[in-house]
């Protein structure tokens, strides 16, 4: 089993920042959408950071990773930056999809971010080629597949996990349980009381749950699995107990939940659990206040940049849907 | 050399062309390895390349076709088998939603170089559910490339094209063809993809017809031939690319055109084609365009039947004796 030790104040601090980073920019997409800037919808993923970066630090960084429409705080912890994100969003030449996706699609193909997929579950058996692929060529890459809650119940998750499972792939299915299918409690529409967990003994495999806004838990618990996928004993499923700051999409303000429920998971927030930790590890409140105000600045110049970024050439729409850049379906 | 194969050995054979030439070929789906495919497709495949390149898999569609995109995704040209068609609506979001959307809606950064391979069509008696020509479906979603080859070589040489494409291929192998007999393909045969075939000239009237259909569309024109009509039949060969250049140089020869076609009227490929000529080749035309294809209806069982939903021989005689007395 791979070693995994708690990391120090400074990698701590490190991974503090990233969720730092990822709260601003989640912030950020929410008042540009509020001030008319971004369109469409957004799914954001503040409250989620924990999972997003606790993982994407335990991965090397030639792994795969396969994410859903929520899945800004995975293309950051992959290595977007906070502009390109942006920049998409606003539908800017300059964004990481060209203009293209928009924030259910953000990818980032050059840091083996494969992909943000708006099908609910239809990226599980895609993270499992790709650890299939990684196999075939003995390169002792894994696949990490992030999905929600939701995903559990569709039959893409149950394909993926039985074919991950008979072919011993090196797989990582990493469920973000946020309590909330859309809009109605997972609990309610689910014959198991822990949607992903409970579903891995069905295939033979190792199902864990892991506090997802503890960022070092998370990082401690995807070393141990990914190591275990590296060292070629098969997937595992596990379950981060995590929650939603704001609702579902940008049409929905959460009233559903429960006022105390609300409560008691704000003041579990990933970033007030990781600055407890760093407290207990000694880091001075002002060492965090100067991560805090990176984060503040690496963002707001993020926004300024994107903002003052051009529109896509209109002739942008006709390219890039064959391999030769082109659209034509006809001679 | 044999001096003929079958269809059912070409397709095998020119999947093993491929995996002999480029390592990065591998093959997964239901029953194809050491069973050799339910249509004896694969036949073979598996005691040349073994276990790691011929991959069998439990009977999950989405799981198929999905891991085949992750698989294209990252390095490998993985060529998938659904069984029969129809089950391709069992894994039809990944030919609807994600493979052929990816490099778009990221902007290019994602190339998937896969073939779903499927036995098409109907003729033999299946039933409903095991018998629908379904290539319309794949025609409706931009980002998919079409083939439907009609003869042993053009199996070979189009596996080529679609294997070594960097491009999504659904490649259509049809039932009712997997018996018949052809020319070898020579070596290195590659068919370049969205390029039709002038399978019999003629100056009075155009037929273009697919896979199965060609057959029957050659037959026609030899019954109508002994009646002094010379039909030109066009092999389409590819519905994505579509050759719509060999149709209209074909009509600028014979003004006349029918489409022979085993899929429904509704909805089929006939009438994007059609719809090009009407806008494009109106006039080189001297009678309306007429289409032979399926009724609207599921497929039936019963041979008698079944030959009155799928196009025949004889309704294509006549369509096309009515139109050259036009």
């Amino acid at each position: 089993m791979t070693e995994s030790p708690h990391p120090d104040a400074a990698q701590l601090l490190a991974l503090y920042e990233q969720m730092a980073v990822i709260r601003r920019t989640e912030k950020a997409a929410h008042d540009l959408f509020m001030s008319g800037l971004v369109k469409g919808t957004t799914h954001l993923a503040a409250g989620h950071e924990a999972i997003a970066v606790g993982a994407s630090t335990a991965l090397r960084d030639d792994d795969y990773v396969f994410a859903t429409y929520r899945g800004h705080h995975h293309a950051l912890a992959r290595g977007a930056t906070p502009e390109e994100c942006l920049a998409e969003l606003m539908s800017r030449a300059t964004g990481l999809c060209k203009a293209k996706g928009g924030s259910m699609h953000l990818t980032k193909a050059s840091r083996n971010m494969l992909g943000s997929y708006a099908i609910v579950g239809a990226h599980l058996p895609m993270a499992v080629g790709a650890a299939w692929s990684a196999r075939l060529r003995g390169t002792e890459q894994i696949a990490v597949a992030f999905f929600g809650d939701g995903a559990t119940n569709i039959g893409a998750f149950h394909e993926a996990l039985n074919l991950a499972a008979v072919w011993k792939l090196p797989v990582l299915f990493i469920c973000e349980n946020n309590l909330y299918m859309e809009y109605t409690p997972i609990a309610d529409v689910t014959a198991v009381a822990n949607p992903a967990a409970d579903r891995a003994p069905a295939y033979g495999i190792p199902g864990e749950i892991v506090d997802g806004n503890d960022v070092v838990a998370v990082q401690e618990a995807v070393t141990r699995l990914a190591g275990r996928a590296r060292a070629g004993d098969g997937p595992s499923l596990l379950e981060a107990q995590t929650y939603r700051h704001f609702g579902h999409s940008r049409a929905d303000p959460a009233t559903y939940r429960p006022a105390e429920e609300v409560e008691r998971w704000l003041k579990h927030d990933p970033l007030d659990v990781a600055r407890g930790r760093l407290a207990e590890l000694g880091v001075p409140a002002g060492t965090v206040i100067e991560a805090d105000e990176r984060a503040t600045g690496l963002v707001q110049a993020a926004i300024e940049a994107a903002k003052n970024a051009p529109a896509p050439d209109p002739r942008e729409a006709l390219t890039d849907v064959w391999a030769d850049g082109g659209a034509a379906w006809r001679t | 050399m044999a001096d003929v194969i079958t269809y059912r050995q070409a397709v095998a054979e020119g999947i093993a062309r491929e995996m002999r030439r480029d390592p990065t070929v591998v093959c997964l789906g239901e029953d194809i390895g050491a069973a050799g495919g339910v249509f004896k497709t694969t036949a073979g495949l598996y005691e040349e390349f073994g276990s790691g390149r011929v991959w069998d898999t439990p009977i999950s569609e989405q799981a198929i076709v999905g891991a085949a995109m992750g698989a294209a995704m990252t390095g490998m040209r993985p060529v998938a088998e659904i069984m029969f068609s129809d089950f391709l609506a069992c894994c039809w979001d990944y030919l609807a939603n994600e493979i052929p959307k990816v490099r778009y809606m990221t902007g290019g950064q994602v190339t998937v170089p896969l073939v779903v391979r499927t036995a098409n069509g109907g003729g033999l008696g299946f039933g409903a559910q095991h018998s629908q020509a379904t290539e319309n479906w794949a025609l409706t979603v931009p980002g998919l490339k079409i083939a439907a080859p009609a003869t042993p070589a053009d199996v070979v040489g189009m596996m080529a094209a679609a294997i070594r494409s960097d491009d999504p291929v659904v490649f259509f192998e049809h039932k009712g063809l997997l018996a018949t007999k052809g020319a070898p393909a020579p070596p290195d045969h590659v068919v370049e993809l969205g390029r039709a075939a002038v399978v019999r000239e003629g100056a009075d009237i155009t037929l273009v017809a697919l896979a199965s259909m060609v057959p029957v569309a050659l037959t026609a024109a030899e019954r109508l031939a002994e009646e002094g009509i010379e039909a030109e039949v066009i092999d389409l060969r590819c519905l994505v690319p579509l050759d719509t250049r060999t149709v209209l140089g074909s009509l600028a020869k014979t003004s006349r055109l029918v489409t022979v076609e085993e899929n429904p009227y509704q909805g089929g490929w006939g009438g994007t084609l059609v719809s090009v000529v009407a806008d494009e080749g109106f006039g080189l035309l001297d009678a309306p365009v007429r289409r032979v294809a399926a009724e609207c209806v599921p497929l039936p069982f019963a041979d008698a039947l079944e030959e009155q939903v799928i196009p025949t021989v004889d309704k294509v005689v006549t369509k096309v004796r009515d139109l050259t007395a036009y």
